[in-house]
């Protein structure tokens, strides 16, 4: 019983019914996977870039190899 | 007087002469205050403010008028090359810092001088509250000088230089701002003032200034390397 | 260089998150008062305390650049604030989510430690036009350096001064104070607490390798003499 009344102090609030709870929860964690994936989409943009730079300074040193032989 | 103080009082003394002579900034500081609050009465639809919403009124309005002196404080720094000569000046550069913010503490106390009264007379019903509004006054205005030079001294050098001060330095201000209003609200009070919480809120504000004033003179040397 | 060590910390993030997630819906009672809802706060707090440490490590790292003047301690402070800000922006958009669930309103001013943390966020979010504002790269990482460190010791002033102007009429809080937590709800917030920490320290490192990656190619393009690509962001620091 204590350890629940100090909550009971803390937490002033009346409790949803379950269903109405579950959507704010899962709101919650739901934003914090959306800002995850989409910090991940960037992190993928920014590699598609690296990946295009690579390759055209392989081709670059390419025919310069190419240019010198 | 070692050199430090020598160049403290020669850059004060010099800004104080130059505002006093050309006038540039504190008219305008002033006008801008009073006209705001006849926009306010008019906003606000007033023509007599107590507690919370004089508080408001009066600190939002000289905060916004100190932003306009902010922003011209090292014009003449940068026009003329005095951050050049301070990096050649054998002396301390957070002397620089210093003397700049002094000034700030008296163009503020000039400004407050002038609009505080004229604040009573529009808004207020008793003046009662003005005089432990002296002392919420000059800490805000230490606090306001030290993060307001620093502020300053980084936006003249940069690209938005008008916009980048009001940007950076309000959400600075804000925990200043509480406590100046926190302490201000129970002095402005309808039936007389009061004086609840007023020594924490002055607390607060000493420690703000504190904190602010000794940031900026020991990081102000790193903005002016080269 | 930066990418090592970091497949087994994001495996070991990956694995505390799924841990975590079982714990706060598994294991973890329920509130006696405010009921499921109550499970934000196992997500919700975790954000705000890492994003507060990551400003002030932003700002420690500030002062490691302005000592040392390596521009290595900028790219590690911007990214530190950077992520902060991002994970800030989570902070307050679950703290909106859990005060509608409670209190009916999207927003309250009643919660100092929210309110406190709108201020921070908004200080914090006016270092990238600041940083944008500024042109010389050497004289940018400078003054970013000295904003970090002002915005850090800002922070506890902040915090203080918004908790003292709360309305003593007003007693409702979130309850942060972690002494009223019964023991399971302790431990479950604590696994929690360290696995936001975990997945800070993960992005951070991966942006930092993703930065360096982009350096090592710029390296590669200037021993080649290569034609310059479009120019980089102005403001990111340049790692490597």
């Amino acid at each position: 019983m204590p350890p629940l009344a100090g909550l009971t102090v803390l937490f002033g609030a009346p409790a949803l019914p379950l269903d109405e709870a579950g959507k704010y929860v899962a709101g919650a964690y739901i934003v914090f996977a959306v800002l995850l994936v989409v910090y991940v989409a960037i992190m993928a943009f920014k590699l598609q870039r690296m990946e295009r730079e690579l390759s055209e300074l392989a081709s670059f040193a390419e025919t310069r190899n190419d240019g010198d032989r | 007087m070692t050199p430090s103080r020598t160049a403290f009082a020669a850059i004060l003394g010099k800004d104080l002469r130059t505002e006093l002579r050309t006038l540039q900034s504190l008219p305008a500081m002033a006008l801008f205050a009073v006209t705001t609050f006849v926009i306010f009465r008019f906003g606000l639809d007033r023509t007599s403010l107590a507690g919370s919403l004089a508080s408001g009124v009066l600190w939002a309005t000289l905060l916004f008028a100190a932003v306009l002196g902010i922003n011209r404080l090292f014009i003449a720094e940068r026009e003329e090359g005095g951050f050049d000569a301070i990096r050649l000046a054998p002396i301390d550069r957070s002397t620089l810092f210093a003397a700049k913010a002094a000034a700030l503490v008296v163009y503020l106390a000039a400004l407050e001088l002038v609009t505080v009264p004229i604040f009573a007379l529009f808004f207020l019903d008793t003046a009662a509250g003005l005089l432990p509004l002296l002392a919420v006054l000059l800490l805000a205005d230490l606090g306001l000088a030290a993060t307001g030079t620093l502020i300053s001294s980084m936006a003249v050098n940069s690209r938005a230089r008008d916009l980048l001060v009001p940007l950076v330095l309000l959400p600075l201000v804000v925990p200043m701002m509480i406590a100046a209003t926190g302490a201000t609200e129970p002095l402005l009070a309808a039936g007389g003032p009061g004086y609840d919480r007023f020594g924490s809120w002055l607390l607060v504000l000493g420690l703000y200034d504190l904190v602010f004033g000794l940031l900026g003179y020991a990081v102000f040397d790193f903005l002016l390397e080269d | 260089m930066y990418g090592k060590g970091l497949r087994p910390l994001s495996i070991a993030t990956a694995a505390m998150l799924a841990v975590s997630l079982a714990l706060v819906f598994f294991y973890a009672p329920l509130d006696a008062d405010q009921g499921f809802v109550q499970k934000i706060f196992y997500i919700h707090v975790p954000l705000s305390i890492v994003a507060l440490v990551g400003f002030v490590v932003g700002g420690v790292f500030a002062i490691a650049h302005l000592r040392s003047g390596n521009s290595r301690w900028d790219a590690y402070s911007y990214v530190s604030i950077h992520m902060s800000v991002i994970f800030g922006a989570a902070v307050l958009i679950t703290g909106a989510i859990w005060a509608k669930a409670s209190w009916g309103h999207w927003w309250v001013w009643d919660e100092p430690t929210l309110v406190s943390f709108l201020i921070v966020f908004l200080m914090y979010a006016t270092y990238y036009p600041f940083r944008y504002a500024i042109e010389d790269r050497d004289r940018q990482a400078r003054y970013a350096s000295v904003f970090a460190i002002t915005a850090g010791a800002f922070v506890p002033l902040n915090f203080a001064a918004v908790r003292m102007a709360q309305s003593l009429v007003h007693p409702r809080t979130f309850g942060t104070a972690n002494g009223g937590l019964p023991g399971e709800m302790m431990f479950v917030f604590l696994v929690c607490l360290a696995t936001v920490a975990l997945l800070w320290v993960t992005l951070v490192k991966f942006e930092l390798t993703a930065k360096s990656a982009s350096g090592q190619i710029k390296r590669l393009r200037r021993a080649l003499d290569a034609p310059d690509s479009r120019a980089g962001s102005r403001i990111a620091p340049e790692v490597g």
